[in-house]
């Protein structure tokens, strides 16, 4: 695995994830499915991206396969010179483990620990961890820390889920849908949540989202249709989250 | 898969409880028949020597129905190839008849030919145990004449289901047989041609058994009887009953706990099933349905695979019980089987289940349909914790966050939690009761052999002897100690309480019989008065200082008061006690003895023993150790069994509660665990979660358990108790530590299924779903 301090004032030109020529077939019963269909994909280290794109187009498959969930069926994904296809399920533990943050559509938080512990659920295992007081204060969440979920708005739960992936200072953070299920205005506070994350800890950060209008505060947009990439644009100029609209 | 689940668990419970409850009516109702078909009497007595004529007026008592005379004698037999001390009763037949009353049934072979005075029928069970056929010989000393006798068959009879030696506590086929001979050279052999020495009657359907008791006792006294008793404590007949009740005992015992963990179960699964159907109750009621369709339809469901469960169950109770029944048959030497399965049994067992099944259902699908459609339709709000008792008191920093998870998990479901430790508890306890059957049997026979009868061979005189008598026997070689004993047949009353037994004259300061206290001390006799087994105390409830009434039942059948002057612990019989030259004073007798008790060196006790069965003067001799053995012998086979059934129970049962309340746990809690499988957590930490959780309640359930198994052992040692025995409440570390072990490793096998179901955690699912 890479040195995980490097990470940290990772470059702009440095690649972390190099995905070539990845298909990925799924069998549903007597259909075959083909969730991707030869993707290739360079991400930098440090940049907000963006995966664009409707249900069913891909982007959560491939963000499966570059978080270390799932493997293609054909093709390569490399994370730094390390190749995740062929690593084996206990190394792809491992690689979630001290380097991918993952931020859920559902949360997907512990109901029976409070803000805090859901934080230090994780700093727990981690190598190089922060404070969860210090996590929780980055989202915002300095207040409500002894909460636990059944307590707290979804907005809120969705800011411990980015506290929580953010607190072992990944290399790269992952959010699958982070606002999907949250209005407009706490989706905003949960966006400028990541922002500042990235901004501030210059973590990789890429989100997958089916909404045209978040794309506009990324670093680059990458838009997917039908299991292929079909776009990779750059924001010339980028939005701040609360000057998103949707 | 859920389906199957709960109908898995319908079948075994309601296997199980058929199995018991028809194996037992099948008992009761075998006894029932046989008793019946075989004109078992109600009555019974013997006596010296009676002319036949006297049979007649026994007919002509008021409340009798029929009269059977037999001449009946206790004799010395010697097996080839076997050489320890074999005795049995020989009982006469009527020619060419199987009897009139106590008919035998004829397994092999035929009937002793009229007038043949070497023609024997064997009891099956000893002709079993010695490989005795049809044509092989045995000896006998028939009233002091050595005598070879052909075996013409074996036979069964309801007098003798319980074969078991006069004085003995259990049955030993090898050293005791039951054997029947045509009447007329029996009775020439013991000089009752035209007499008799034993009566059996039954009574008329208004019959009374006590008044033709009284009756026959004063008209066969001139005669030598020895008081008549009814069927109910015919010695066959009451340890049958004891055993039934032990069975009864354990058969509604086992299949209530049982039962009782199914339903559990069987409400944990539904529960969980009608909460994964959540979407479905909503759908239907923004659809218009009601609560209470919806709930109907929820119902119909579960009856519908609690039915299948029922009739698999029903299946399956009845192919194991009636396994059982014949495997009790064959113990019980009964020689059919009636199955019978009591419509009750059948009609509570469904009963019970489907009841369970609909509350379990009502109760989910109520709280599935109190949410208005479209919020039952979002993902459930997580559930609410909050910190447990343990942590808020301080201890929390200890705690790492899959340890708080385990903690708040179990908190936050206090019932199911509690149900499930119980269930494993009773596991736990059940497996006790094999143990302790077993630790208390060895317990009675070390208390009772080792400490209180300390003979090494015990033997009885024909008939009351002189004390002097045992000077032939010190003079044996190898002989080291000799006392005698003085036994004789009593009623022994106090108010209007009796009780009928021996009453034992044993050598004060003697040493091979001694009275225990309850702390197993030793009691001195006085020199008057009379000391009682507790129990018989209890019975009568007589106390020390009261005086006891002891109606003798041979010789000239004095009727004396004698003060008791204690109680002492025994665990087998019921006796009372004196010295033997009070019981000598009290008969009006001399120094006369029943037989004596030898303390032999081990190296000589084959020869003493040859010696004594060679002397004409002694109707019997038993070796202590060969009994013992003997018992342990049959005993182990039925004990080893129980062993087993109560370690399979209880094994299935903590598996059952464990596998099952993790497998639901892991589907309840499938996100949760899957989402710390993506966030890097390996598939060790996880099941610590989940495993923790079991290895916590198992932890605290196997004490309850323990503690549980000791009620129960003493509540089924407190049911067992009768005059015949009463088990001690004994449980040895080795008893606990197993029931401890296979409740472990039960869970652990529960474990290591559940550890391989989290590994198709799906993590990618986790992701999008919501629930």
């Amino acid at each position: 695995m890479t040195d995980t301090s490097q990470s940290h004032e990772s470059q702009e030109d440095t690649v972390v994830f190099h995905v070539h020529g990845v298909t990925k077939i799924y069998q549903m019963g007597e259909v075959q499915v083909h969730a991707l269909r030869g993707v290739d994909l360079d991400l930098y280290g440090g940049e907000f991206a963006v995966l664009l794109g409707a249900s069913g187009s891909g982007k959560s498959t491939l963000l499966n396969i570059l978080g270390g969930l799932d493997t293609p069926t054909d093709g390569h994904v490399l994370y730094g010179n390390r190749d995740l296809t062929r690593a084996t399920s206990n190394e792809l533990t491992e690689y979630r483990r001290y380097h991918v943050g993952f931020v859920f559509q559902f949360y997907n938080l512990i109901p029976s620990l409070t803000a805090r512990e859901n934080v230090a659920v994780v700093t727990e295992i981690a190598k190089n961890p922060m404070q969860p007081d210090e996590a929780l204060k980055l989202v915002g969440l300095d207040e409500r820390m002894d909460h636990f979920p059944a307590q707290m708005s979804g907005g809120e739960q969705q800011r411990v889920a980015i506290a929580r992936a953010i607190s072992k200072n990944p290399d790269v953070l992952l959010c699958d849908e982070p606002t999907g299920a949250l209005d407009s205005e706490t989706g905003i506070v949960v966006l400028e949540a990541l922002q500042r994350v990235n901004r501030e800890l210059g973590t990789t950060t890429t989100v997958i989202t089916h909404n045209a209008g978040i794309a506009q505060m990324a670093d680059r947009v990458i838009s997917m249709s039908d299991g292929r990439i079909t776009e990779i644009r750059a924001n010339e100029t980028k939005l701040e989250p609360q000057e998103l609209s949707w | 898969m859920q389906a199957m689940a709960i109908a898995m668990v319908i079948v075994s419970g309601v296997s199980i409880y058929i199995m018991s409850l028809s194996t037992l009516d099948s008992l009761y109702e075998t006894r029932e028949n046989y008793y019946r078909n075989h004109h078992f009497a109600h009555v019974f007595t013997s006596l010296k020597r009676a002319p036949l004529s006297l049979a007649r007026r026994v007919e002509a008592m008021p409340g009798v129905d029929k009269v059977e005379t037999r001449v009946i004698a206790y004799v010395n037999l010697d097996v080839a190839g076997f050489s320890d001390p074999v005795s049995g009763h020989l009982l006469s037949l009527p020619d060419n008849s199987r009897g009139l009353l106590n008919q035998i049934v004829l397994r092999s072979g035929r009937l002793p030919e009229p007038g043949r005075d070497n023609e024997v029928l064997l009891s099956e069970e000893f002709a079993k145990a010695h490989h005795l056929q049809a044509g092989d010989k045995l000896r006998a000393t028939i009233n002091g004449r050595r005598k070879t006798l052909t075996v013409v068959g074996h036979a069964l009879s309801p007098e003798y289901i319980y074969q078991i030696a006069p004085g003995a506590m259990f049955p030993d086929y090898l050293r005791y047989g039951v054997m029947w001979m045509a009447r007329k050279p029996l009775a020439s052999a013991y000089d009752m041609d035209g007499a008799f020495n034993d009566v059996t009657l039954t009574l008329t359907r208004d019959g009374n058994a006590q008044d033709v008791i009284d009756q026959l006792d004063d008209l066969l006294k001139p005669y030598g009887g020895i008081g008549a008793y009814a069927r109910k404590d015919q010695l066959s007949n009451r340890f049958l009953s004891e055993e039934l009740k032990q069975q009864k005992t354990i058969a509604t015992v086992f299949p209530v706990i049982f039962f009782g963990v199914a339903a559990f179960l069987l409400n944990v699964v539904i529960s969980r099933l009608v909460s994964l159907e959540r979407e479905q109750i909503a759908s239907l009621k923004a659809f218009g349905y009601s609560d209470f369709a919806v709930g109907l339809h929820y119902a119909k469901l579960v009856v519908m695979i609690v039915s299948i469960g029922i009739l698999g169950g029903l299946g399956a109770g009845i192919w194991m019980g009636k396994g059982m029944s014949s495997i009790y048959m064959d113990f019980y030497s009964l020689p059919f089987m009636l199955y019978t399965l009591k419509p009750r049994v059948i009609i509570s067992a469904a009963v019970i289940s489907i009841g369970v099944a609909i509350l379990g259902t009502l109760y989910a699908v109520h709280g599935a349909a109190k949410l208005p459609p479209a919020q039952a339709m979002r993902p459930e709000l997580p559930p609410g914790y909050r910190a447990t008792l343990i942590e808020r008191l301080g201890l929390q920093r200890w705690f790492s966050q899959p340890t708080r998870m385990i903690l708040r998990h179990i908190e936050r479901q206090p019932v199911k939690s509690l149900l499930t430790t119980l269930g494993i508890s009773m596991a736990c306890s059940i497996m006790m009761i094999g143990g302790f059957q077993k630790g208390a049997i060895d317990y009675m026979v070390e208390v009772q052999y080792s400490m209180s009868q300390r003979e090494d061979i015990a033997a009885n005189y024909t008939e009351p002897t002189a004390l002097r008598s045992l000077y032939s026997l010190r003079s044996l070689p190898g002989v080291d100690h000799v006392e005698g004993f003085r036994d004789v047949p009593a009623r022994l009353q106090f108010e209007h309480r009796y009780y009928r037994t021996a009453v034992r004259g044993i050598e004060s300061g003697g040493t091979l019989r001694r009275l225990l206290d309850t702390n197993l001390n030793r009691i001195e006799l006085p020199e008057n008065g009379v000391i009682l087994t507790d129990y018989l105390a209890e019975l009568l409830r007589i106390k020390p200082g009261d005086m006891l009434t002891i109606e003798v039942l041979e010789g000239s059948r004095p009727t004396v008061q004698v003060p008791v002057v204690g109680t002492a612990k025994e665990y087998l019989g019921v006796n009372a006690y004196m010295q033997r030259e009070a019981l000598n004073r009290l008969l009006g007798e001399g120094d006369a003895i029943s037989g004596a008790l030898l303390d032999v060196d081990p190296q000589y006790q084959r020869e003493v023993y040859t010696e004594l069965k060679g002397m004409p003067r002694i109707a019997g001799v038993v070796e202590q150790r060969s009994a013992i053995d003997s018992f342990y012998e049959t005993m182990n086979e039925t004990i080893l069994f129980f062993s087993f059934i109560t370690t399979l129970l209880g094994a299935s049962i903590s598996f059952g509660v464990v596998y099952n309340s993790m497998r639901i746990s892991l589907s309840e809690r499938n996100r949760e665990l899957a989402s710390l499988r993506v966030l890097g957590f390996h598939r060790s930490e996880v099941a610590y979660i989940l495993l923790g959780e079991l290895a916590l309640l198992t932890l605290v359930a196997i004490p309850i358990g323990l503690l549980i198994g000791y009620g129960l052992c003493g509540y089924l040692a407190f049911k067992f108790d009768s005059d015949l025995y009463r088990i001690p409440l004994v449980l040895g570390m080795k008893v606990y530590a197993f029931a401890a072990l296979v409740v472990i490793v039960s869970s652990i096998i529960s474990a290591i299924m559940i550890w391989r179901n989290l590994a198709h955690l799906d993590m990618v699912a986790v992701l999008k779903s919501k629930e």
